[in-house]
């Protein structure tokens, strides 16, 4: 099988397992005992979180640990909304966010409070004009992805961060599919809480972090212990969080090496099916975007017939089209390109991994031109 | 992942579409779509003493759309038009031994292009 979905999760990379390994029945102590084998829990604790603080250039008393990306979003979009309501009840957003910020914010409209979509234009992008606009005398929450999970465009987050903090606004940037993919430096690009969850980085599901800058403070939205600074309190998932720990280790070793690895892979994949293929296109920015992404739009077929011929030949990809979900809408992100219903649903998600190969990207590329022929041959919106 | 939500059927009609194409003399054309989904199908038939001896489909639409057309085409073909009305979307759904919930629509879809392939015949007919 060829693995194009690393957007979606990743392989566990076989180093961070055997790191995750002595934590389960061996080294399995409780951190908040003080006796020599809880201890070294907590040691192996303090040193991932060293580890995930490094690659993003924090320091290792900002990082919280969680469950996975979306409770570290809803963790800064709630934990500051309920902290702040009393100076203001607005919240700025985008109209693209995964929807484990999409639907907080929802949630948060019904709880009184008032939220901005911000729209993007063609290429994906927000425009940091438009977050100037948008801000009000109550705004108290900004909340922009770094990079969109489906068509992978990279966000201005440093000049947004820069204008939340000239206005005195938190901001929280959802970075999951950017950690570990391209250089993230909180200090940088300005930000106050950053997203990020382990399996998008070659570690394992249900354990991720949130970085939350030193002076800025969230209500907890869960209550026990005192663990994590009584921001998420709850026994340590200590092999998770050492899992985590190894990946970003990894992650900070390899960053350009990999990130120059997959976007020669990119480039050969966009190049190969774009000048192969008629009426075919490229989703999202070509330049600003994740090094690991390439998202296409073939005329007269739909996504999930062609996610379908290329599982057949050994290819798992996805689609943006909502056919292959639960809703049959297409999915709202493509919709905010302004793209038709028709044209978003022939829609085609790839992304890249660190164990692919060009051999890969070339079996790739005939698969798609054969699987895209096929079906415009059965379309009735083709005509040849 | 996408594979477990379909029977086999379904993914033998998928993968091989059997009567795919058109029939420019066509005694019957019937094109019908969701526009949620966005998806669309056109039907052709050709009708000789009152029995579909020819039937032919085109769709753009997702894996459920294109198997529920070939399968509409097959269970239709050689039927007189009585027999070929009284296919509903059930039928065509039973016959792929089930759809998913979700994709219980695009068996509509097939049920209803070939009813608009049949009424459009039977219209051209009425004109002759
Ligand atoms: C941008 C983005 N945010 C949040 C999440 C949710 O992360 P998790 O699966 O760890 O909850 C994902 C992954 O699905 C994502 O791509
Ligand atoms: S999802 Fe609409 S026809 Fe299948």
């Amino acid at each position: 099988m060829i693995y194009l979905d690393h957007s979606a999760t990743s392989p566990v990379n076989p180093e961070v397992l055997k790191a995750m390994k002595p934590f389960f029945s061996q080294e399995f102590g409780n951190a908040s005992t003080i006796y020599s084998l809880g201890r070294t829990a907590r040691q192996a604790m303090e040193a991932a979180r060293e580890n995930v603080a490094v690659l993003i250039g924090a320091s290792p008393q900002e990082i919280i640990f969680t469950s996975g990306g979306t409770e570290s979003d809803n963790m800064a979009i709630k934990g500051i909304a309920y902290k702040w309501k009393a100076k203001g009840k607005h919240i700025i957003t985008s109209a693209i966010e995964h929807p484990a910020v999409d639907e907080t914010c929802r949630y948060m409209e019904k709880q009184g409070f008032e939220v901005t979509y911000l729209p993007v234009y063609e290429e994906g992008l927000v425009r940091v004009e438009d977050v100037k606009a948008a801000i009000r005398e109550d705004t108290i929450l900004i909340s922009i992805m770094h990079a969109n999970n489906e068509i992978g465009t990279i966000q201005p987050v440093a000049e947004i961060g820069e204008i939340a903090r000239e206005k005195g606004i938190i901001f929280h940037t959802d970075a999951v599919q950017t950690v570990g993919k391209i250089p993230v430096d909180v200090e940088k690009l300005n930000i106050d809480l950053l997203s990020i969850s382990a399996h998008k980085l070659y570690g394992p599901k249900g354990v991720g972090a949130l970085y939350v800058k030193k002076g800025v403070f969230l209500e907890p939205l869960i209550h026990g212990g005192g663990h994590e600074r009584a921001l998420r309190p709850g026994t340590e998932n200590i092999p998770g969080i050492v899992g985590l720990g190894k990946a970003c280790e990894i992650a900070y070793k390899n960053l350009e090496k990999d990130q120059e690895y997959t976007t020669q892979l990119r480039n050969q994949l966009i190049e190969g099916v774009l000048g192969g293929l008629e009426e075919s296109y490229l989703n999202g920015d070509p330049d600003k975007r994740l090094p690991n992404n390439a998202h296409f739009r073939f005329s007269g077929i739909e996504g999930e017939s062609l996610v379908l011929h290329l599982d057949a030949r050994g290819i798992a990809a996805s689609t943006g089209s909502a056919c292959s979900s639960k809703k049959l809408e297409p999915s709202h992100v493509l919709m905010a390109l302004g793209l038709e219903k028709v044209e978003a649903h022939g829609s085609l998600r790839l992304s890249l991994g660190t164990e692919n190969t060009p051999e890969d990207i070339e079996y790739t590329i005939k698969s798609i031109k054969e699987a895209v022929n096929t079906l415009r041959n059965l379309s009735p919106l083709w005509n040849q | 992942m996408v594979k477990k939500m379909y029977t086999e059927k379904v993914m033998d009609h998928f993968s091989n579409p059997r009567n795919v194409g058109e029939i420019p003399d066509a005694d019957g054309e019937g094109t019908v779509g969701n526009p949620t989904c966005g998806d669309l199908m056109t039907i052709y038939i050709k009708v000789k003493d009152n029995v579909i001896e020819d039937i032919k489909f085109k769709t753009f639409g997702c894996g459920a759309a294109i198997a529920t057309s070939s399968m509409v085409t097959e269970m239709a073909m050689g039927k007189t038009i009585e027999e070929a009305l009284k296919i509903t979307r059930d039928d065509v759904a039973d016959a792929l031994e089930g759809l998913p919930p979700v994709k219980m629509h695009c068996s509509n879809l097939a049920a209803d292009a070939l009813e608009a392939a049949i009424e459009d015949y039977k219209k051209k007919q009425k004109e002759k």
